[in-house]
């Protein structure tokens, strides 16, 4: 792999990072990081639309005329995500049952389009699915280390693996303590990404 | 880049993609309907199970009204005796809708209840599914020997601490499957 496709692959995690230093998609990223789990599990669906989404943009997209292009990727964004829908529906129903109001929300989440808009539209297919890789991967470790740390923090486990009994401070299961962490978070990764 | 734009290729471009894209979703339709339906089956059995007591046999689902809202009703029978009834009820909670499947023995006591869906606050009112000595208080309960609610309001049910909305809500879903039952009873 040359060094710019390396460089295309790892911006997602720390100086292009979705979550904490570009903040887009914060809706999801607030209401479904309640645990690490449910975090990374978000993360992943986003993932998985991201990436297809991005290698069939960047393939059509030189025949998209100009003025109806933002419908043509809406409708192919759209169309990832109920795949997905439909899979979690039939093969993991428990993950459904968890996710299943933030799924649809993926469609209109602003990652998505902003990689197609930005990046998909105007580089070719393997620039863009290792972009949609990144960016994919970057959202998820973020989902992942805030569901982490409000796991931690709230319940008192890791992972489901509960540690302390009793509760922990409830007030970072809800949204007030989303914003808290969230806010620690960035300021953290804002440093890492400065001196990388 | 992108190509010039006129009547004609924009909307040919966007016949073709919807085209494909309604075909793409089609057929992934047909593809998960079965294994959607079954799971969508395994939730529903799974509950009910956890409901009854064991063994008897299930008949299909009976339309009734719950709470004024129009719900439904499994009946579990061994031979002609009628073991027990489970009642699906729907209330507000303090989140949006929580469902329970609530069982009942044909003497009317509570035999055990089961969250099917909820929107609760996670840590809190979320808790009605988790916390044991919460929903275990439903299990056996007699609604002629105790009062169904909550003892805020001179009832008989222990709330969920800071959760008490949640936990009127489940025990007013509980009741209103109680008197659903006692519908069924007298037809």
């Amino acid at each position: 792999m040359s060094k710019r496709k390396l460089g295309i692959f790892t911006k997602g995690f720390f100086k292009e990072n979705p979550t904490f230093v570009l903040l887009l998609g914060l809706c999801p990223t607030l209401a479904t990081t309640t645990s690490a789990i449910n975090g990374m599990s978000m993360g992943l669906a986003t993932l998985f639309v991201l990436v297809l989404s991005n290698i069939v943009i960047s393939a059509i997209a030189p025949v998209v005329p100009d003025k109806v292009h933002i419908p043509v990727y809406i409708v192919v964004i759209a169309t990832f995500v109920t795949i997905l829908q439909f899979a979690m529906q039939a093969y993991t129903p428990d993950m459904y049952k968890t996710l299943g109001l933030f799924i649809p929300l993926i469609v209109v989440n602003c990652i998505v389009l902003g990689r197609a808009e930005a990046f998909a539209s105007k580089n070719g297919i393997v620039d863009s699915a290792l972009d949609g890789l990144g960016i994919g991967f970057g959202f998820t470790m973020s989902l992942t280390v805030l569901g982490l740390v409000r796991e931690i923090l709230g319940s008192g486990s890791a992972f489901g693996w509960k540690f302390i009994s009793g509760d922990g401070i409830l007030l970072f299961i809800m949204a007030p303590g989303a914003f808290i962490a969230l806010g620690y978070l960035m300021v953290l990764f804002n440093k890492i990404a400065k001196k990388s | 880049m992108a190509a010039k734009s006129n009547l004609t290729n924009m909307a040919l471009c966007l016949t073709a993609v919807c085209l494909v894209c309604s075909a793409l979703l089609g057929g992934m339709y047909v593809l998960t309907a079965e294994p959607i339906a079954k799971a969508n089956a395994e939730i529903l059995k799974t509950s009910i199970g956890a409901v009854l007591p064991e063994g008897g046999e299930l008949s299909e689902a009976k339309p009734i009204e719950v709470g004024g809202q129009p719900s439904e009703y499994y009946v579990s029978t061994s031979g002609e005796e009628v073991k027990a009834y489970a009642v699906k009820s729907t209330v507000v909670g303090f989140g949006g809708p929580l469902t329970l499947m609530v069982g009942i023995t044909p003497d009317g006591t509570v035999y055990n209840t089961s969250v099917l869906s909820h929107t609760e606050t996670p840590g809190l009112g979320a808790k009605c599914d988790t916390d044991e000595h919460f929903y275990s208080q439903f299990k056996g309960f007699d609604p002629s020997a105790k009062i169904l609610s909550v003892k805020k309001d001179g009832g008989d049910i222990d709330a969920i601490t800071a959760s008490t909305i949640t936990s009127r809500a489940y025990t007013l879903a509980v009741k209103n499957a109680v008197e659903a039952f006692k519908t069924i009873k007298g037809e």
